[in-house]
């Protein structure tokens, strides 16, 4: 699923702040990365993501290298093979939460042709949502309308529509209460398990780690300021 | 849904700001193809101020100056023509009419205009309209006057008032042919010239009041009553200011006018109407230019409203353009949504600009024709107001290229931050 030796990342004209020797992420597998805020997991997630560009031995996503495609030739491959989950804010305020799940359809002309068209895409969505417990009633509304957890559902059901062989979580419950959190975590575990999908779950709550298959910590790719002056 | 799809919704969802910058946008347009408008319009009108007329002729002095005081009742006759002249030249087996146009007098602060029944026949304007009566009639005897619409309307005469008409151009009260007042026959229906603000008296009449008045002032005791036994008997004049002239062959008017211009008899001036009015609008080249200027500054403010409603709005959508990034879109998807925003919103602004202004040129065009002489029309654009409405729209999706080369920028900086 994901393939990383020795990537180096700093924005420019800065010195690199990211240095990762070696990752590895196993087809299905479900990896917890423990950080604080400002620690660089955003930055980490959109070089897998293909919206920043590392230096590296190798950068494979799903067994395609990043290192090779252009800026374009990544932002399809997103499109088309990553779910992306936010902390919050996921949604699209102008569009229903019907139109929020079927938004990447918008952008990613392979997920069209891979989803059967938009007809078959729209069925798929409104499953999706009735699975993750989000009622036909809602799919109309406005995301505005519903609470912060539905909200985070929603964007789960966007983020899987194209049945993505790895989703990127970013600190998708920091935002939820107790009780909503535990839901959706077992919620969002349920639909990757039944799917197959890999997934890179970013939170600085070191008490979800025992969700995931492995646990690891983004000071272990930080590259010491005081260290490397 | 594709990317203006996504982009009316974006724009739907932020309505409130959307109608303001819309709205600015309107007026903008509104008041660009209106200024536009009634420049145009105000040329046309201004070039047409005298039509069918061939040649106008004057005592000897610049054309313009002809034009101002025999058209536009402005300033003096540098001299007058004798009677017997205009005789002679309006006899010429090559003029069809002739108008002759006499003026020294006035009413009110309106110019008196003496003339005869061939001007209310054949003085045209515009697109070669003639002149109408609103009410009542041309010159029956010797004292009847018509009176020019505004002349009517400001100062609020109808037919069968009467009305004393003062020596020379200051109505102060010492200086009034009280002796003789003038009875309206007629009101002539609006024409937007200075036929509107002119009050018309037969030649005759003219020729009437000033018995006694030879010396400049009144001598008592020496009214026409006195010195003419049978009372107001029609009287020749025997000088008039100018006349118009109207042939039966237009090639023939280089050939008048130089006949003309040469004549033996008292020096004279010809001229051709269109050819003195063109002269005379490009004197005020300046003013056509400062509406010019006024267009295109009306057009840089509603640009400048609109891409400030856009820019204001992008931070906040900065998180919408990390999802959109998230799902797949390229910078480019955000540069051409946010391009299309900018492209709908002068679209709509134009379009609704061109609807505001044919409704207020429909609602208030009479009115604003009777009370300045001049309004836009409100039929549909000339094919130059179309380029200035897509010059208008295109400067809208260039200023768009503002915000959008911005957020694009911001697209490749944020990546995945929702800037939360």
């Amino acid at each position: 699923m994901l393939e990383v030796i020795e990537a180096r990342f700093g924005w420019p004209k800065q010195p690199d702040f990211l240095a990762i020797d070696a990752l590895h992420i196993g087809t299905g597998e479900r990896v917890f990365l423990r950080g604080g805020s400002g620690s660089g997991k955003s930055t980490l997630l959109g070089l897998v993501a293909g919206i920043h560009r590392a230096r590296a031995i190798r950068f494979d996503v799903l067994g395609s290298n990043l290192l090779e495609m252009s800026a374009g030739q990544r932002d399809d491959f997103r499109g088309a093979n990553l779910g992306i989950v936010f902390q919050q804010f996921n949604l699209v305020p102008c569009l229903d939460v019907l139109g929020n799940v079927l938004l990447p359809l918008t952008f990613s002309r392979t997920l069209r042709r891979a989803t059967g068209g938009i007809a078959e895409a729209r069925e798929r969505a409104r499953a999706l949502l009735l699975r993750l417990g989000i009622d036909s009633n809602a799919h109309a509304r406005s995301p505005s309308e519903l609470s912060v957890g539905q909200q985070q559902r929603i964007a789960v059901a966007r983020a899987l529509l194209g049945r993505p062989r790895l989703l990127l979580c970013d600190e998708p419950t920091s935002a939820l209460d107790a009780g909503s959190r535990e839901a959706f975590i077992e919620v969002l575990l349920a639909e990757t398990e039944a799917l197959g999908t890999a997934m890179l779950f970013v939170s600085h709550d070191p008490a979800l780690a025992s969700h995931f298959h492995r646990a690891l910590d983004i000071e272990s790719f930080r590259i010491d300021a005081a260290a490397s002056a | 849904m594709n990317l203006g799809t996504l982009a009316l919704k974006s724009l739907w969802s932020r309505r409130i700001g959307v109608a303001l910058t819309l709205a600015g946008i309107t007026l903008s347009v509104a008041l660009i193809l209106g200024v536009d408008r009634i420049r145009v319009e105000a040329r046309e009108h201004f070039l047409r101020t005298v039509s069918g007329t061939d040649l106008i002729v004057g005592a000897r002095t610049s054309p313009v100056q002809v034009l101002l005081y025999s058209v536009f009742r402005m300033g003096d006759p540098t001299g007058n023509i004798n009677w017997k002249t205009f005789q002679q030249i309006s006899s010429h087996p090559k003029v069809r009419f002739a108008i002759p146009v006499s003026l020294g007098d006035s009413h009110r602060g309106y110019r008196v205009l003496g003339t005869t029944d061939a001007y209310f026949q054949h003085l045209g304007y515009g697109d070669g309209q003639k002149l109408r009566f609103q009410s009542g009639r041309g010159f029956e005897g010797v004292l009847d006057t018509v009176l020019g619409s505004e002349v009517a309307a400001i100062l609020g005469y109808q037919v069968e008032d009467k009305i004393i008409i003062a020596h020379g151009t200051r109505d102060d009260g010492l200086a009034r042919h009280d002796d003789m007042p003038f009875t309206v026959t007629g009101v002539l229906a609006p024409t937007g010239t200075p036929v509107d603000r002119t009050v018309h008296v037969s030649l005759a009449g003219i020729e009437a009041i000033h018995v006694g008045w030879e010396t400049g002032v009144h001598r008592p005791g020496a009214g026409v009553a006195n010195v003419d036994p049978e009372g107001l008997a029609p009287r020749e004049p025997k000088t008039i200011t100018a006349f118009f002239l109207g042939l039966n062959n237009r090639m023939d008017v280089f050939l008048l006018q130089r006949a003309i211009n040469a004549f033996p008899g008292e020096p004279l001036t010809a001229i051709l109407p269109g050819v003195a009015l063109q002269s005379l609008w490009d004197m005020f080249g300046t003013a056509e230019a400062g509406l010019v200027v006024v267009t295109v500054l009306t057009l840089i403010t509603g640009v400048l409203g609109m891409l400030a409603g856009i820019l204001a709005t992008l931070n906040e959508r900065r998180r919408e353009i990390a999802v959109f990034r998230a799902v797949g879109a390229r910078p480019r998807d955000i540069f051409v949504l946010l391009v299309a925003e900018s492209t709908l919103l002068a679209f709509t602004g134009a379009l609704f600009g061109l609807l505001l202004l044919t409704l207020v040129a429909a609602g208030l065009g009479e009115f604003a024709m009777a009370r300045y002489g001049l309004a836009p029309s409100a039929g549909l654009p000339s094919v130059r107001e179309w380029g200035l409405l897509g010059g208008i729209v295109l400067a809208g999706s260039v200023a768009g290229l503002i915000p959008a080369w911005r957020a694009y920028r911001q697209s490749l900086h944020d990546g995945l931050s929702t800037g939360s």
